[in-house]
């Protein structure tokens, strides 16, 4: 069983999804026991996806949109790909 | 040349599907519809990294173009998205790093592990003010944790970035940035505990937090 520094060694890993079933199940086998740790896992979990949350959520500009498909969608330098000048 | 067989079939094994999304991808006008879909994606990690708005612009243009041109280099059965994000973050390290080669992992102080969440309980007058569906990370705004993501060091945003916002793989990261996975894990944690310092001065700055004194 490990104990409480070595399973905070591994939060970071843990939360990012990093670890094998072995270790993940050696780290729920001391969670199970010991509600401190529990309580740190739980809210880097919730830091975790707050991050995301708040952080991912930039409107896109209409200009730029509309810049992206001209650019996709024009044959600029007329070699009869549609996109900017390859050798640019 | 793989054909791409069973798009209409009824019993196509799962593996098969995931392949003809990758292989359909070979088409270029496909690409650059699918490229196209990650570009909202693109740009608020392109906004974070230059924080600015203009400069963002260019960037997301910049990585959609390279994609489109460099297309024939994109494996097939890779990461479409990965790959996108690879091109991204060298755009921007060439843009705006090419002058200083050498990141300092020195300018950034070092934090007490857990930072944030030793001091939770400092807070817990201004969470109780929060309703009942409220987490109480919700405490801070879109615009502070923003803030705080882009405060970083470029060294340490971008692993913070591609790992907390975009939910890459260590060996992904380790990929785009060029840099051992070990080198990753280090930056993210030193990363993530500088945020979580700027984040608690915010709280503190709004006076969420309980001074001594002024708790009971």
């Amino acid at each position: 069983m490990a104990n409480c520094k070595e399973t905070l060694n591994e939060l970071e890993p843990y939360i990012d999804g990093e670890l094998s079933d072995d270790a993940k199940a050696h780290i729920h086998g001391h969670l199970d026991g010991c509600v401190d740790c529990q309580q740190a896992f739980e809210f880097h979990l919730e830091l975790k996806a707050a991050i995301r949350r708040k952080v991912n959520n930039d409107e896109l500009p209409n200009g730029l949109l509309m810049r992206l498909e001209s650019c996709l969608k024009e044959d600029f330098d007329g070699d009869g790909n549609v996109g900017v000048p390859s050798d640019r | 040349m793989v054909p791409l067989v069973g798009v209409h079939g009824r019993r196509i094994a799962r593996h098969r599907l995931v392949l003809t999304t990758f292989l359909l991808v070979a088409d270029r006008s496909t690409f650059a519809e699918r490229a196209m879909e990650y570009a909202p994606q693109l740009y608020s990690t392109a906004l974070r990294m230059t924080r600015n708005a203009a400069d963002a612009e260019d960037l997301v243009q910049e990585t959609i173009m390279r994609g489109y041109r460099s297309f024939d280099t994109f494996a097939e059965g890779t990461n479409l998205r990965a790959w996108l994000y690879r091109i991204l973050t060298n755009a921007f390290i060439n843009r705006y790093r090419a002058k200083q080669r050498r990141p300092t992992e020195t300018d950034l102080a070092d934090v007490e592990d857990l930072y944030l969440y030793k001091r939770v309980s400092t807070m817990e007058n201004a969470a109780s003010s929060l309703s009942a569906e409220d987490q109480f990370l919700d405490l801070f705004t879109d615009e502070e944790v923003k803030s705080a993501v882009e405060g970083l060091p470029d060294t340490f945003k971008l692993p913070v970035i591609l790992a907390d916002v975009e939910g890459f793989a260590y060996k992904e990261i380790a990929e785009m940035l060029d840099i051992p996975v070990g080198t990753v894990m280090s930056r993210l944690h030193r990363g993530r505990k500088a945020m979580q310092k700027e984040l608690y001065e915010y709280a503190k700055a709004r006076g969420l937090v309980d001074t001594p004194g002024n708790s009971d």
